[in-house]
């Protein structure tokens, strides 16, 4: 017999071809070679990996694609991990008739260009004086000074970040925070009072003054925009009641009263929303009146007191991507993956991540092969869970998945708010869906016994779960989502490649 | 004066006027909802039962409602288990916080708020008032 040996170039792991010759008889696999293309990306980059099947007789020239870091696809798209320091990935190939005959090439993956758009992330324990152990919270670095120049300025680490609200606010000294200097404050033009604000979050509000700052991270810089600071119920001006009532823990709710109850020494929303809140400010605000149920959010506040009042969008705290230069129109969010169990011990090395700004823009925050998730006026996709179709949102200033799971047990007290499921990990899978899509992309995610994990030393969980119980359902997919993915959160009304905002795309 | 949870039928019109909302009602059999809608678009759902309680109330919009007025003597109490909750967690050396959808338990009621920046929704109930055929998961 005349053994002939054939080449096949490879691009998809099936491709049905008859081999040269043909004649019959048996067939083997004798070697397979591996390419990458580039063979050098950056943190999160992509690189398209072929293989060439060489073999004898009718030989099946597909392969399996696996990689020891990162994600492959089945056609041989590497989408490279993120790594803090220069990397080396292998990235083998397997013949799918020899288990036994594979390749192997090497991907150098680089940290994100120390870019002008890329803000340092990490994941650990928390700022000094916190007093536990921070829990699933993203840290940025930011750089805050007087507008104009020649101003003071202040970098104030472990500012959270959070694509779930809009706007810079800064925890200040008095309330236990790192922020000190002191900013010229935002007037209303109307009266030339002092504007005051009221910020509420799922679980608890923040109260503080509404300041000018000019406001830098990592080479980007927002200037003269208005901030807020965080005051404690004790400073001047005082928490309005019509503030605080708007929380269900009343004054206890009120997030600004130590560096323990807010967590972090500021929260930079880097959210969907050009502001933080919009069109009802400018016609609707002053209507709150304490007894009609209008929401108060921005107030005047002469000596004498505060009082609700109006705001021009303009004056309104911005999300600060807004007011870059470039790299406008959103963020991109990059963090490695988390084995289960948690990573990052104290006192070890921590991990790291990087937030980027701006989508298409430049090239280390290009959308590649992410997939764009169009959203409702609520910024929201659809999630598919136990056959039940719900909105969804992804929030890394939430710290875990928060969905409905009624089969799947609560810890114990004190950890009752989480999941502990019976058989850890629980292995779990949803679908997304975008507005824009006619299907779902399924998403494969595990919870682990939220004891276990919060018991340990770890700060960055990828399998930390807990109910969400109101009704209608949502599916929150916090920072637990987030790791092991580039993750896209497009401002409303931004233009970017994958067209106009709002949407996540990962 | 508003009012709200635990209160008599009689509340809700008198809400309405205050909140500047309009008013519809549908009689569900087991209970009478009333929806307001206030000028901000922002929506409270009040729950009568037949003995003519509130015994539950639901709210969406871009911000939460003054839950004050919504859950009148019944926010003290949610605030009172806020803050044993915390106590209890500090006792057990469980500072580890959780960020994201709240529930609230006390004795005498349940609360649950859920969403994200502009885009809030919740309700809360009293277990005891809820009449026969009506399933918690009906209060939204």
């Amino acid at each position: 017999m005349v053994r002939r040996f054939v080449l096949l170039l490879v691009l998809g792991s099936i491709i049905g071809l008859a081999a040269c010759g043909g004649g019959g008889g048996s067939s083997s696999v004798t070697s397979v070679s591996v390419t990458c293309s580039p063979s050098t990306v950056s943190s999160g980059g992509t690189s398209q990996c072929t293989a060439i099947v060489g073999g004898t007789g009718n030989f099946n020239t597909a392969v399996t694609w696996s990689t020891g870091a990162g994600t492959i696809s089945s056609s041989g798209l590497l989408t490279a991990p993120t790594v803090s320091a220069s990397t080396s990935v292998t990235v083998t190939a397997t013949s799918v008739q020899n288990t036994s005959v594979s390749g192997t090439a090497s991907v150098t993956v680089n940290p994100a260009s120390a870019g002008a758009n890329v803000a340092p992330i990490s994941v650990d324990a928390g700022p000094a004086g916190l007093g536990y152990t921070s829990t699933n919270a993203a840290f940025v670095t930011v750089k805050v000074c007087v507008p104009g120049s020649g101003g003071q300025c202040q970098t104030v680490d472990h500012v959270m970040v959070d694509t779930g609200s809009s706007g810079l606010r800064l925890l200040s000294s008095a309330a236990g925070g790192e922020f000190s200097l002191s900013l010229p404050g935002e007037n209303d033009p109307n009266n030339n009072d002092a504007f005051g604000e009221c910020l509420v979050f799922l679980d608890g509000y923040v109260w503080g003054t509404v300041n000018t700052a000019t406001v830098t991270v990592s080479g980007e810089t927002a200037s003269s925009v208005p901030v807020q600071v965080i005051l404690p119920s004790t400073s001047s001006p005082g928490v309005p009641t019509s503030c605080s009532n708007q929380n269900p823990s009343g004054g206890a709710g009120n997030e600004g009263n130590s560096l323990g109850d807010f967590g972090a020494n500021g929260i930079i929303g880097v959210g969907l929303f050009p502001q933080d809140c919009g069109q009802y400010c400018v016609s609707q605000g002053s209507t709150c009146n304490g007894s009609n149920n209008a929401p108060c959010v921005y107030y005047d506040c002469p000596s004498s007191g505060c009082t609700p009042a109006n705001i021009a969008i303009a004056q309104q705290i911005p999300n600060p991507v807004t007011a870059f230069a470039t790299d406008n129109n959103g963020v991109l969010i990059l963090l490695p993956s988390v084995a289960d169990g948690g990573s990052s011990p104290v006192g070890g090395p921590y991990l790291t991540g990087s937030l980027i700004f701006g989508i298409g823009t430049e090239s280390n925050n290009g959308l590649g092969s992410a997939q764009v998730y169009g959203l409702n006026g609520e910024g929201e996709l659809t999630t598919t869970f136990n056959g039940s179709s719900i909105p969804g949102f992804l929030d890394s200033g939430s710290n875990g998945f928060f969905f409905n799971d009624s089969s799947i047990a609560t810890c114990p007290s004190p950890n009752q708010d989480w999941y502990c499921p019976s058989t850890s990990p629980d292995n779990l899978s949803a679908q997304n869906q975008g507005t824009n899509m006619n299907a779902g992309v399924t998403v494969n995610f595990s919870i682990e016994n939220a004891d276990n994990l919060l018991n340990s030393s770890n700060t960055a969980f990828s399998t930390l779960g807990g109910p969400y119980i109101s009704t209608p359902a949502e599916f929150d997919w916090g920072l637990s989502f987030f790791y092991g993915r580039s993750i896209f959160t497009a401002i409303d009304g931004a233009i970017t490649p994958g067209g106009n905002g709002p949407y996540f795309a990962y | 004066m508003w009012a709200t949870l635990g209160d008599n039928a009689g509340s809700v019109l008198t809400n309405q006027t205050n909140w500047n909302g309009t008013l519809s009602s549908v009689d569900k059999s087991t209970y009478v909802l009333h929806e307001i809608t206030m000028p901000s678009g922002a929506k409270v759902r009040e729950f009568v039962s037949p003995a003519g309680a509130v015994f539950g109330v639901a709210w969406e919009g871009q911000f939460p409602p003054n839950f004050q007025q919504l859950l009148g003597p019944y926010y003290q109490q949610a605030q009172e288990a806020i803050a044993q909750q915390k106590t209890a967690e500090q006792a057990a050396q469980q500072p580890r916080r959780r960020r994201g959808p709240v529930l609230i338990e006390t004795p005498g009621m349940v609360f649950s708020q859920g969403g994200h920046m502009r885009s809030f929704h919740g309700q809360a109930y009293i277990p005891q008032l809820v009449p026969q055929g009506v399933q918690a998961s009906d209060i939204h």
